[in-house]
């Protein structure tokens, strides 16, 4: 449609004018909207890549040939918990193990189901500090699939891990955090 | 077109009458009218229930509510102050003056500006529905998660969670709209010759208003949306056993939450400086300066905002970026003291009730941000985050900085706004009474806060115990002077002393060139500025 601005009034053009501008304020608007939407696959990256809130790998790292290193001990702490709506206990067997960066080591936690139906859980790591959580290497991992427990059925569930070599020599300690959760699906 | 006959009929105005004349207005003074009307009750809604949590805190143990609804109080309270009371506050004033301020005869959208009001009632409502429909023991009543809405508690919350959600979307595109038309009006309605560094503070105040709302009110919008959907539709943002991050919901909520600070403090810096020079009798100090500097502290604003959840397990890189960025808005803003201090220096000052409110303003402002720095410091912030010590540092900012600032507003432009002067000796009252009920609420919650007095809990240790009856006193004595506040502005609209078309020695600026009160239809012809 052409309308030329001879023809229009001074209010109408300035009418005119008033609506394109406000339209261009709404793909700002549109614009913030879609950001938020971004950030969610942005934080997963970002938390991804530095460890950002103790993130870890959810799949299993490949062995590294690297020589263990004998010069310093990291303590690695362990802590659970069971969150509502899973009828479980859930105990790490070990408080806390040292170990040398590039040492593979094998730890257990007992899950119990208290519940008197199968009851399937997936649980969630977190590593503290995070900037540590990029160098804790799982090889094995309950956490890599949900867990299916039948009623009143205990069961050890193992970990293979080792703590990269280059864990900045600061971080004497970490502790590793598993929350299980009850499974969706 | 109908605007243009509709506006050369000046003194005349053909309106409807009675109820329809509010529901159709596209008047920008019936609008701003019915912004600040909307205000100043739900004003007092919200009041209402924060004396209820007084009430409650007045001694330790449970007294009068179940902690359950007690959350709901807080969590409501805090929606309706800030997003019901403050910031219509803010666009009421922009309604009503900045067409006048800029010498344009409306705002540049008007129908959109109707639309813009009238979605705010009905979130008024969604947001308190939920305590009426409790009482007739349907649900379990409004919302309980504080105003935050963090996950996973606020997955788990009954249907006053969706109430509140869809009420946030409401009062967003309100915000939007209001911002936007704000933003038209200012870049093409301004009078011939008055360029963009010649436009009022409070002009510049909401520029930079409106366009941090239109960037952050979508975020909040888009992290509602998602905690909808992880409620009702299967999703997993903020759900960790889903994959998702209940921190990526604070991340979210604060880009939106920190802006939003400057969202309701920045209007009321662009009119206290015109209130300074009115009452100290000459010309503001540091335009440029005060331009720049609110520009500087709108930058600053969108990038600081994790400083909300230092707590929450933040890398240490992102802990003293977030630190150090917070910290450099003390500097713009220090930059804007020391114009207002200066603009009163030498000043000839008399201290009517606006002056009054600003000075006090000033000072209660004032601390609210040093006590912000304290917070600020990462390493002093892990002691003090989620303590009382925050509650006194906000209600300095938003009830000393926000709303004693907007009673400033009120004062000096109510005899503009209706054509009679107020009682000034109520208004003197109110102001002192104010002032120091608000003082003697707050400051004991200071010291509850450094000695450990955690937020958001119904009961507290007996420690606790004298200061929370100071405060409780007090907050009941800030609330009923209120009532003289309420009191005051009704009189004043029915009656009064005529005033003036200056009403103040000192004002100068384009509305004070028109009557009071000025014509339904004002600057039909546009002043040109030299």
């Amino acid at each position: 449609m052409e309308i030329k601005n001879e023809e229009l009034s001074p209010a109408q053009t300035r009418h005119l004018a008033n609506k394109k501008l406000g339209f261009k304020m709404l793909w700002i608007v549109a614009g913030s909207l879609l950001f938020a939407f971004a950030l969610v696959p942005l934080y997963d990256v970002l938390c991804t890549i530095t460890g950002l809130n103790g993130k870890t790998v959810t799949t299993a790292s490949q062995l590294e040939n690297a020589k263990v290193d004998e010069t310093r001990w990291v303590t690695i702490q362990f802590t659970s918990s069971v969150m509502p709506g899973l009828g479980w206990n859930f105990y790490p067997k070990q408080a806390s193990i040292k170990v040398r960066p590039g040492q593979v080591e094998t730890v257990l936690f007992e899950a119990k189901n208290i519940t008197s139906q199968v009851v399937a859980g997936q649980a969630i790591p977190s590593v503290s500090p995070g900037q540590a959580a990029a160098h804790l290497k799982k090889i094995e991992c309950f956490c890599f699939q949900r867990q299916e427990l039948k009623a009143g059925e205990t069961k050890l569930m193992p970990l293979r891990f080792f703590v990269s070599n280059d864990l900045p020599v600061d971080v004497k300690e970490m502790t590793l955090s598993y929350a299980f959760f009850k499974s969706k699906d | 077109m109908s605007t243009t006959t509709v506006a050369h009929h000046d003194e005349h105005a053909d309106h409807p009458t009675g109820i329809m004349r509010w529901l159709t207005t596209t008047n920008h003074k019936d609008i701003g009218t019915m912004y600040l009307t909307f205000s100043l009750i739900m004003f007092l809604v919200g009041g209402a229930m924060i004396l209820g949590i007084r009430a409650e805190l007045f001694q330790p143990g449970l007294q009068l509510m179940k902690p359950d609804f007690y959350n709901q109080l807080i969590g409501v309270h805090a929606l309706i102050m800030i997003f019901a009371a403050l910031m219509p506050a803010a666009t009421g004033f922009a309604n009503w003056m900045i067409p006048l301020q800029i010498g344009a005869p409306d705002m540049a959208l008007p129908r959109l500006n109707n639309w813009g009001f009238w979605l705010l009632p009905p979130s008024a409502i969604l947001l308190t529905l939920p305590f009426t429909l409790a009482l007739f023991g349907i649900g379990d009543g409004a919302m309980a998660t504080g105003w935050t809405f963090y996950p996973p508690l606020s997955v788990q919350g009954g249907f006053g969670v969706d109430f509140a959600i869809f009420a946030v979307h409401l009062l967003g595109i309100s915000s939007v709209l209001g911002s936007i038309n704000i933003i038209v009006t200012l870049f093409n309605m301004r009078a011939p010759g008055m360029t963009l560094m010649k436009m009022p503070m409070f002009a510049w105040g909401w520029l930079i208003t409106a366009f941090l709302l239109i960037a952050t009110i979508p975020v909040l919008a888009g992290a509602v949306t998602m905690l909808l959907t992880d409620r009702h539709f299967g999703t997993h943002f903020f759900d960790a056993a889903g994959g998702g991050d209940p921190i990526l919901f604070q991340h979210l909520f604060w880009f939106f939450g920190h802006p939003e600070v400057y969202i309701l403090l920045l209007p009321v810096w662009g009119f206290i400086p015109q209130i300074l020079q009115t009452f100290s009798r000459k010309p503001m100090y540091g335009y440029k300066a005060q331009v720049y500097s609110l520009w500087a502290i709108g930058a600053l604003a969108v990038v600081v905002w994790a400083h909300h959840f230092f707590t929450a397990g933040l890398p240490v890189p992102a802990l003293l970026y977030f630190m150090y960025s917070t910290m450099a808005i003390s500097l713009p803003l220090a930059v804007l003291f020391f114009c207002w201090i200066k603009t009163m220096w030498r000043g000839s000052m008399s201290f009517e009730t606006p002056m009054l409110f600003t000075v006090g303003w000033i000072i209660l402002f004032g601390i609210g941000g040093l006590t912000g720095l304290v917070l600020a410091d990462v390493a002093a912030d892990a002691q003090y985050h989620n303590s009382y010590f925050v509650v006194a540092h906000f209600h300095y900012t938003l009830f000393a900085g926000g709303i004693m600032g907007i009673m400033a507003g009120v004062y000096y432009w109510l005899p503009k706004m209706t054509g009679h002067m107020y009682n000034e000796t109520l208004g003197k009252w109110h102001f002192w009474l104010t002032a120091i009920s608000f003082n003697l609420t707050f400051i004991p919650q200071f010291f509850l806060g450094l000695a450990g007095m955690p937020r958001r809990i119904p009961d507290y240790a007996l420690q606790f115990a004298e200061f929370n009856a100071i405060s409780s006193v007090a907050a009941f004595v800030l609330g009923l002077s209120q009532l003289l506040f309420v009191y005051n502005i009704i009189s004043t609209v029915k009656g009064g002393k005529k005033a003036t078309d200056q009403v103040w020695e000192g004002a100068e600026g384009l509305e004070w060139t028109l009557s009071s009160p000025p014509p339904y239809h004002s600057f039909s012809e546009q002043p040109v500025i030299k």
